[in-house]
């Protein structure tokens, strides 16, 4: 990627917040690839891992929480274990991600925080995740289930939910933990955290 | 040996079976599972793609409480194990947040394979087998979380690990070498992002079996059930008809032990494994 140093944003309150997070280590990328080379999902990026890290430090903030790379990056880690320079880039997107659900924006690919958004409703309901109700839950909120009456895909889902009912794999109520309170108070102060 | 033990919110349904041959391996092997009472889930994925604070006082909480016992903490996941990790580091470093706990880090975090690879256990798992998996040829699959990033969970050997390998063939089975054991099965993207998903198992799968696998075995909930239950749907998508039984790790130290559930367990999955098992006399 050659550097064209007009895209550089000399606002650097956006570089500022991934720093603070990551480390100082970010400055240290030499832009060798190698997280690149090594992700089993950059065929599906329209920005790859390490011209993500060169935008955050060119304050491209608009470019990076656009980008798809934030919603089909696996969280592998392999990026963060092979970088030369200690760079924690898969932490890097999770902050990107953190931020862009933040925005309030759209996302590129909805569904991915729609997912998170069922996971950590379901804790927040019961302290555990009780898996038949969450997938419910994220298939109606997301129109999952909407896409799939629409394109015959909800019969592949019967098909595989029935066999696992009839293996025993699946739990039809879930269990209440007594630590609900607890759990309920992290998830108060994880909002009491975003607001500072 | 006791240690405190955290299932993990698959254990109780999509990964029963996994459960179950924990309880008797462990069983069989001396080793004393106190459940963490009260625990909690860890956050996973979700909370570290939505919320620093999240992801770290979630998994402190289940921290606190195992260090209140005393005990070492075992988890049979790869995710909760990577999320208590993290949690145990971000704790030690102190970081200016406060979660409200308070966890020396007296204790240590293991994965269960982990626990099962020490030393003084090794001796115990050769004498325990009675029905060597003799003929059976696995490749070992230990996906991301268990050996990466290496800082965390403290991997000896993250590109090429082998304590499962090891363990494979200490129960008289075949583990081939290949090189896809820490390659990325998609996690939640199973949900997500469908069309990356059947990618990520597609090359898995092909390459286990170009490997002359005649089955896969995991370490993990996650991994377990993106591979053994997605097969049927992947073959519909790709035109093709795949077969592969996938495992748990347990379920073949079960079922080397001799021990008389093991075919209740196999049961449990989506690809029947047992035609494999009853052609290697196993069954």
């Amino acid at each position: 990627m050659p550097i064209q140093t007009s895209v550089v944003n000399k606002d650097t309150r956006f570089r500022d917040i991934i720093v603070e997070t990551i480390g100082p280590e970010i400055f240290d990328c030499y832009q060798c690839s190698k997280c690149s080379a090594g992700c089993p999902v950059s065929f599906s990026m329209d920005i790859l891992p390490h011209q993500m890290i060169r935008s955050v430090l060119f304050n491209q903030q608009e470019k990076v929480l656009a980008a798809n790379t934030i919603w089909t990056c696996a969280s592998c880690e392999t990026c963060t274990t092979r970088c030369p320079n200690d760079i924690d880039i898969a932490k890097v997107m999770d902050v990107l991600r953190q931020l862009q659900q933040e925005s309030g924006r759209p996302s590129t690919v909805p569904k991915v925080s729609q997912f998170h958004a069922a996971f950590l409703g379901a804790i927040q309901k019961n302290g555990r995740v009780h898996e038949l109700s969450m997938m419910q839950d994220f298939s109606l909120k997301s129109g999952d289930l909407k896409e799939k009456l629409k394109t015959g895909g909800w019969k592949n889902d019967v098909k595989l939910g029935l066999k696992m009912f009839l293996r025993g794999k699946l739990k039809l109520l879930p269990h209440k933990c007594r630590a609900v309170a607890d759990v309920r108070k992290i998830f108060n102060q994880a909002k009491e955290h975003k607001k500072a | 040996m006791k240690v405190s033990f955290f299932p993990g919110c698959s254990l109780e349904g999509t990964a029963r079976e996994y459960g179950e041959s924990i309880e008797a391996v462990c069983k069989n092997l001396d080793i004393d599972l106190e459940e963490l009472p009260d625990w909690n889930c860890c956050g996973a994925s979700s909370a570290h793609c939505t919320n620093e604070f999240l992801s770290v006082a979630l998994p402190a909480r289940n921290l606190a409480l195992a260090e209140e016992s005393r005990q070492d903490l075992v988890t049979p996941c790869a995710a909760c194990f990577s999320r208590l990790k993290t949690a145990e580091k971000a704790l030690a470093e102190e970081k200016d947040i406060d979660l409200g706990v308070s966890f020396r880090g007296d204790i240590n975090i293991l994965h269960i394979l982990e626990l099962f690879c020490r030393d003084e256990l090794t001796d115990h798992i050769e004498q325990q087998v009675t029905k060597p998996l003799a003929g059976l040829k696995t490749v070992c699959y230990y996906g991301c979380l268990l050996v990466r990033p290496p800082k965390i969970v403290a991997a000896r050997h993250w590109e090429d690990p082998h304590t499962l390998d090891r363990l494979m063939t200490a129960l008289g089975a075949e583990s081939i070498h290949w090189p896809y054991k820490t390659e990325c099965c998609g996690g939640s993207m199973v949900l997500t992002n469908t069309d990356i998903f059947h990618h990520l198992i597609g090359r898995i799968l092909d390459m286990a079996i170009e490997a002359g696998a005649e089955c896969i075995v995991t370490a993990c909930p996650l991994c377990m059930a993106n591979l053994d239950t997605r097969e049927e749907e992947l073959s519909e998508a790709k035109g093709t008809n795949y077969n592969l039984p996938v495992f748990y790790f347990t379920e073949l130290m079960g079922l080397a032990f001799g021990d008389q559930d093991a075919g209740t367990w196999f049961n449990r999955h989506i690809v029947d494994p047992t035609p494999l098992l009853k052609a290697k006399g196993l069954l």
